[in-house]
C-alpha cells in the first residue's frame, strides 16, 4: 500500500486524477482519528491530508475562517479561543471513545464526520456553518462551491453535501467556516434524581421557556461519576445557560422558579459546568477503552427514552441522552450489537437513525454501519454518489 | 429583458396539449386543472413581473399521489414541469414555461400539527411563512426565518430558494431551520429527507434541496423548527456621517461579541425615499442610518444597548435614539420595512438587486456603486443587511422611457460582479431563478457549474424540472457524465509522491 502525503490542493487533484485514470480506490486520510467508524476501507493507495495544513483566512470582525483540510482541529479552535470565538457547532472529539488519543483530527474531517456537539441542538451541526469548499471529485475535477459571506443562495449548496460523506464524493482541500463570538460566560444547573420520563418532560419544558438554553441533557443513574463536574452518581438532567454575565444569572433564575418543583437544584458554575459539558460532548461514559458496541440514536426527543425502556426489555444497556433527549448514546453490555432490535425499535417510535460508532471490526463487517435507507432514498444517494466518483474510487465501502 | 433565451418549446409537446390536458383532469378531478388564456394569466409571472409567459396548463394538485403521479406521467412523456408555491420569487424562479405544466401547490396549505414538546411543526409546502408564526404565537413560539414577503411567501418555496429576512445573523437561514421534508422527484419517487430528529441520516440532501429552486423535487411536506419568542426586544437608530464609520461600528460590534436579533442599514438616499414616505423621524443629515435590535431576557437587551450605544458614540455617531417603548422600536423599523415602497414613490420603477460581499468592504462597493450611477445616469438606493453583509442596491429607472429598463439591468449586473469581485456572491436570499442565470459564470467556472448540474442529473436526468433557469447553458446529463482520463500523461508511481 502507498501513501500519498499531498501538501497542495494541486498535489490532491494530480493524485485523484491519476486515481480516476487507473481506477484504483484509494482511502482519504486525515489524522485517522474517526477511521474506526464505518466499514473498513478496502483500497490498496491512502491519500493521507494532514500535511495539507494552514489557516489561509480568518477574519473575525467577519465571523470567517478558511483553512486547508489537514489543518488539526485543535489548532484552529486555540486560534478561535485567543480571538473569544469559537465554532458554535461545538465538534465532539472521537478520540476517547475510540480509544485512541485527545485533541487529533482535522477541520476537513470534521465536515466529512458533520460533527456537532452539545449544541446542535440550538446552534447546529458542522453542515449548518460551513459556507464554502474548494474539492476535487473522485473524478479527478475540481471544483469550488459557496462562498466567504454567510447569506449565499448561488447555486447549489454543495458544501452542505459534503458533510456527512465521510469522503465518499470528493476529497475537500479547502473549507470556510462561519464563527461567531464564544460565550462571555456559563452556568449549568443540574435537577437531579429524575426518572428518563420525568427527565424528557423537564427538558422539554426548559428548551421550551424563554430562559435559552443552549444545552440538554439527561444523565441517568451512574453516568454522572464518569465525568468531570463532580455530579455523582445519582440522576442528573443538566441545562446550560451560556451568553453575557447578567444574563446568565437572570436566565438561571428562571429555570429555578420553572423547574423548583420538579425536585432538588443545583448550580455549576463556568468551570464546572465547562468540564461537564466537554465530556458530555466526547462521549466520556462510555470512552472505557473497550469495544462493547456504542450507538449514536437520533430521534424525536420525546420519543427517545420511550424506545430505551422498551430497548431495556430486551437487551442490557446503559443510556444516557443529549439534545434534550434526542440524541441517544447507547452502549450494549452483553457485546452484541443487536442492530435489528434498536433499528426496529427507532422505527417504532417515530424514526430517526441509529449510527453504529463503536463496535470491534469483526461485528462492524456484519452489520451496517450507517442507519440502512429506504429503496427510493438509497437509489437517489447512489445517483448522487456516481455523480461525484463514477468509478467508486473514494473511501470504497466506507459508507456501506 | 427580451435577451432572455428560454429553453426551445418541445413541438411535440405542444401538439398533445389538448390530450395532456385531459390526462391532467383524470389525475386531478374537480377544480384542479386550469387550462384557459384568462384563468392562466394570474400565473403568468412571479414577483419577477418583467418576465412573463402562459404555461402549457396549470395543475393545482391536492395530495401527494396526485403529485407523484403528475411527475411521473410528465416524465415518461418527456414534458417540462415548473414548481410554483405563491409565486413571490423575485428571480423567477417560478416564470413558466409555453410547453411545461405549472405545478401550483398552494392547494397543500394545512398546517399537519404542532409540537411543542419538540418544538417544530409539520406543515404543507402551501402553508405561508406566517401562517406557521400565527399557528403557534399564542403559545409564545415563532417561526425565525423572515423574509419581507412572509405574509404571502410559502414555506414549501421558502426551501426552495433557502429564504433569509432580516434574522438571519442570529437565526439561521431556511437551511437551518427545517428539519425534514417529504419531496416528489421527477420520476414519482416520494422521498423523505429528516424528520422532527436533527441530522438528516446519510448525504446531506436536504441541504441540497435547500435552495435548488425548484429543480431536483417537489417539496410536499415541512417540518420546521418553532423558537420560544425573545422576551423582549429594543432597537438603537444610529446615524453616522460617512458610510465607513457605520460599517465600522457593525464590525466593532461583532467584535464585542454582539449577535444582535437584526442589524440593517440604510444610505442617505434610501433615509430620504423612507423618511418622506413614513415620517419615521429618521435623521436626514446623516450618510449611513443603522438600525440594531436586541432581543432576549429585558437584563440581557439592557446590558447590550448600553455596550452599543458607547460603540456607537466611538465610531462617530450623531445621532443614536434608543427606543423606549415597543411604538418606538416598531417606528425605528417601520421606515426600514416601508424602503422598497418609497423609493417606488420617488421613481417609476425600480429594480432590486440582492448580493452578498464581506461586511468589510461595503464602503468600496458604495464608491464603485457611485461611479456606476454615474456612468449609467440612473439614481441607487442601499437598504443593507449588515450583519450578514447582504446589499438591496435599489436601482431607479422608469420603464417607460426607452431603453432605461436595459441600462437598469447592465447596471445591476455590473453591481453583481462587483460584489463577486471583492469576494461576495450573486445572491443572498433571492435566488439565481432566470434573472442571474447568465451571471453565473462570473461566480463559478465552467467546472464548478458542471459539477452542481451533474448533482441536477442525479434528480432529474432528463432536465424536465424547471429547466431554464440556474444554469446559463444545460448540458446533457451523458456529456456531463463523461470521464476525461489523465491517467496516461499523469505517469503516478506506485509509491509515495508528494
Amino acid at each position: 500500500m502507498a501513501v500519498l502525503s499531498p501538501s497542495s490542493p494541486d498535489d490532491v487533484l494530480a493524485a485523484l486524477q491519476w486515481a480516476a485514470g487507473e481506477g484504483t480506490p484509494v482511502e482519504i486520510l486525515g489524522h485517522g482519528s474517526k477511521r474506526g467508524i464505518g466499514w473498513p476501507v478496502q483500497a490498496q493507495h491512502a491519500l493521507d491530508l494532514s500535511g495539507l495544513t494552514g489557516i489561509t483566512l480568518y477574519e473575525p470582525a467577519e465571523l470567517v475562517l478558511s483553512a486547508r483540510a489537514g489543518t488539526p482541529l485543535a489548532d484552529i479552535e486555540a486560534l478561535l479561543a485567543q480571538n473569544r470565538q469559537q465554532f458554535a457547532f461545538e465538534p465532539m472529539d472521537h478520540g476517547p471513545l475510540l480509544g485512541g488519543s485527545e485533541g487529533r483530527g482535522t477541520i476537513g474531517g470534521a465536515l466529512a464526520a458533520n460533527l456537532s456537539g452539545p449544541r446542535r441542538l440550538t446552534a447546529g451541526a458542522a453542515r449548518d456553518h460551513i459556507l464554502g469548499v474548494q474539492a476535487v471529485s473522485g473524478r479527478g475535477e475540481a471544483f469550488k462551491a459557496g462562498g466567504r459571506v454567510v447569506k449565499n443562495v448561488t447555486g447549489y449548496d454543495l458544501s452542505k453535501l459534503m458533510a456527512g460523506s465521510w469522503g465518499t464524493l470528493a476529497v475537500a482541500t479547502d473549507v470556510t467556516f462561519k464563527v461567531l463570538p464564544a460565550a462571555e460566560t456559563e452556568t449549568t444547573l443540574a435537577l437531579r434524581g429524575q426518572l428518563d420520563e420525568d427527565a424528557a418532560a423537564a427538558m422539554a419544558l426548559a428548551m421550551g421557556s424563554s430562559a435559552e438554553v443552549s444545552a440538554a441533557a439527561h444523565l441517568p443513574e451512574g453516568i454522572g461519576r464518569r465525568l468531570a463536574g463532580d455530579l455523582g452518581g445519582d440522576p442528573a438532567t443538566i441545562l446550560r445557560v451560556e451568553g453575557f454575565g447578567p444574563s446568565v444569572a437572570y436566565r438561571i433564575e428562571t429555570l429555578k422558579t420553572l423547574l423548583g418543583a420538579a425536585g432538588p437544584l443545583e448550580e455549576l458554575p463556568a468551570g464546572r459546568s465547562r468540564a461537564l459539558w466537554r465530556d458530555v460532548r466526547d462521549c466520556k461514559p462510555f470512552a472505557d477503552g473497550g469495544e462493547k458496541p456504542v450507538w449514536r440514536i437520533s430521534m424525536a426527543p420525546s420519543q427517545a427514552h420511550r424506545m430505551v425502556m422498551a430497548l431495556r426489555m430486551q437487551a442490557a444497556v446503559d443510556a444516557f441522552y443529549d439534545w434534550q433527549g434526542g440524541l441517544v448514546w447507547l452502549r450494549m453490555e452483553a457485546g452484541d450489537a443487536e442492530a435489528d432490535i434498536v433499528r426496529g425499535l427507532v422505527r417504532q417510535f417515530g424514526g430517526g437513525h441509529a449510527t453504529l460508532v463503536r463496535a470491534s471490526a469483526d461485528i462492524r463487517a456484519r452489520l451496517p454501519v450507517f442507519e440502512p435507507q429506504p429503496p427510493a432514498l438509497a437509489a437517489l444517494a447512489a445517483r448522487v454518489k456516481e455523480q461525484f466518483d463514477p468509478k467508486g474510487i473514494l473511501n470504497p465501502g466506507r459508507m456501506g | 429583458m427580451s435577451s432572455l433565451a428560454m429553453p426551445q418549446p418541445d413541438g411535440a409537446t405542444l401538439s398533445r396539449r389538448g390530450e395532456i390536458v385531459a390526462d391532467m383532469r383524470v389525475i386531478v378531478p374537480g377544480e384542479g386543472v386550469v387550462d384557459t388564456v384568462n384563468e392562466m394569466r394570474a400565473f403568468e409571472s412571479d414577483g419577477l413581473t418583467a418576465y412573463r409567459q402562459l404555461p402549457l396548463v396549470v395543475v393545482l394538485p391536492e395530495t401527494v399521489r396526485q403529485v407523484s403521479r403528475i411527475l411521473k406521467y410528465c416524465s415518461e412523456r418527456n414534458i417540462r414541469v415548473v414548481p410554483r408555491g405563491s409565486g413571490t420569487s423575485l428571480s423567477g424562479g417560478a416564470l413558466p414555461l409555453q410547453d411545461a405544466v405549472l405545478l401550483v401547490m398552494s392547494r397543500f396549505n394545512r398546517i399537519l400539527e404542532i409540537d411543542f414538546p419538540n418544538r417544530c411543526v409539520v406543515a404543507q409546502p402551501g402553508v405561508t411563512n406566517l401562517g406557521i408564526t400565527v399557528a403557534v404565537q399564542e403559545d409564545g413560539f415563532y417561526y425565525a426565518p423572515d423574509p419581507s414577503s412572509q405574509i404571502a411567501c410559502s414555506i414549501g418555496g421558502n426551501v426552495a430558494e433557502n429564504s433569509g429576512g432580516v434574522h438571519c445573523l442570529k437565526y439561521g437561514l431556511t437551511a437551518n431551520n427545517v428539519l425534514g421534508i417529504e419531496m416528489v422527484l421527477m420520476n414519482g419517487d416520494v422521498v423523505r429527507l429528516g424528520g422532527r430528529h436533527l441530522d438528516a441520516d446519510g448525504y446531506d440532501l436536504l441541504g441540497v434541496m435547500t435552495g435548488s429552486e425548484g429543480l431536483l423535487g417537489v417539496v410536499t411536506e415541512v417540518t420546521v423548527r418553532i423558537l420560544k419568542k425573545p422576551e423582549t426586544a429594543r432597537a438603537l437608530l444610529i446615524g453616522f456621517p460617512t458610510s465607513e464609520q457605520g460599517g465600522q461600528c457593525v464590525a466593532d460590534i461583532i467584535g464585542a461579541g454582539i449577535i444582535p436579533g437584526g442589524m440593517e442599514m440604510m444610505d442617505r438616499p434610501a433615509i430620504h425615499a423612507a423618511e418622506a414616505f413614513v415620517h419615521a423621524g429618521y435623521p436626514l443629515d446623516c450618510e449611513a442610518l443603522l438600525i440594531v435590535e436586541l432581543d432576549g431576557p429585558g437584563v440581557e437587551v439592557d446590558h447590550l444597548i448600553a455596550a452599543v450605544e458607547a460603540i456607537a458614540l466611538r465610531n462617530g455617531s450623531t445621532t443614536c435614539r434608543i427606543s423606549a417603548s415597543e411604538q418606538e422600536r416598531l417606528a425605528f423599523w417601520a421606515g426600514r420595512k416601508a424602503a422598497f415602497p418609497a423609493v417606488g414613490r420617488i421613481s417609476p420603477d425600480y429594480y432590486c438587486m440582492d448580493g452578498t460581499i464581506p461586511r468589510k468592504e461595503l464602503p468600496r462597493v458604495l464608491a464603485g456603486m457611485r461611479d456606476l450611477s454615474d456612468r449609467y445616469g440612473l439614481r441607487v438606493a442601499n437598504v443593507f443587511h449588515a450583519g450578514d453583509g447582504n446589499l438591496h442596491p435599489l436601482i431607479l429607472y422608469d420603464a417607460n422611457k426607452p431603453g432605461e429598463l436595459d441600462r437598469a439591468e447592465r447596471f445591476g449586473a455590473d453591481i453583481l460582479r462587483l460584489c463577486v469581485q471583492v469576494g461576495g456572491v450573486l445572491t443572498g436570499e433571492h435566488g439565481v431563478g432566470v434573472e442571474k442565470r447568465d451571471l453565473m459564470p462570473e461566480m463559478f467556472s465552467q467546472a464548478d457549474l458542471d459539477q452542481q448540474m451533474r448533482v441536477k442529473c442525479a434528480f432529474d436526468p432528463h432536465h424536465l424540472l424547471n429547466p431554464g433557469k440556474v444554469f446559463p447553458q444545460l448540458r446533457r446529463c451523458a456529456e456531463l457524465g463523461r470521464m476525461h482520463v489523465h491517467g496516461g500523461q499523469m505517469a503516478f508511481p506506485d509509491i509515495p509522491r508528494f
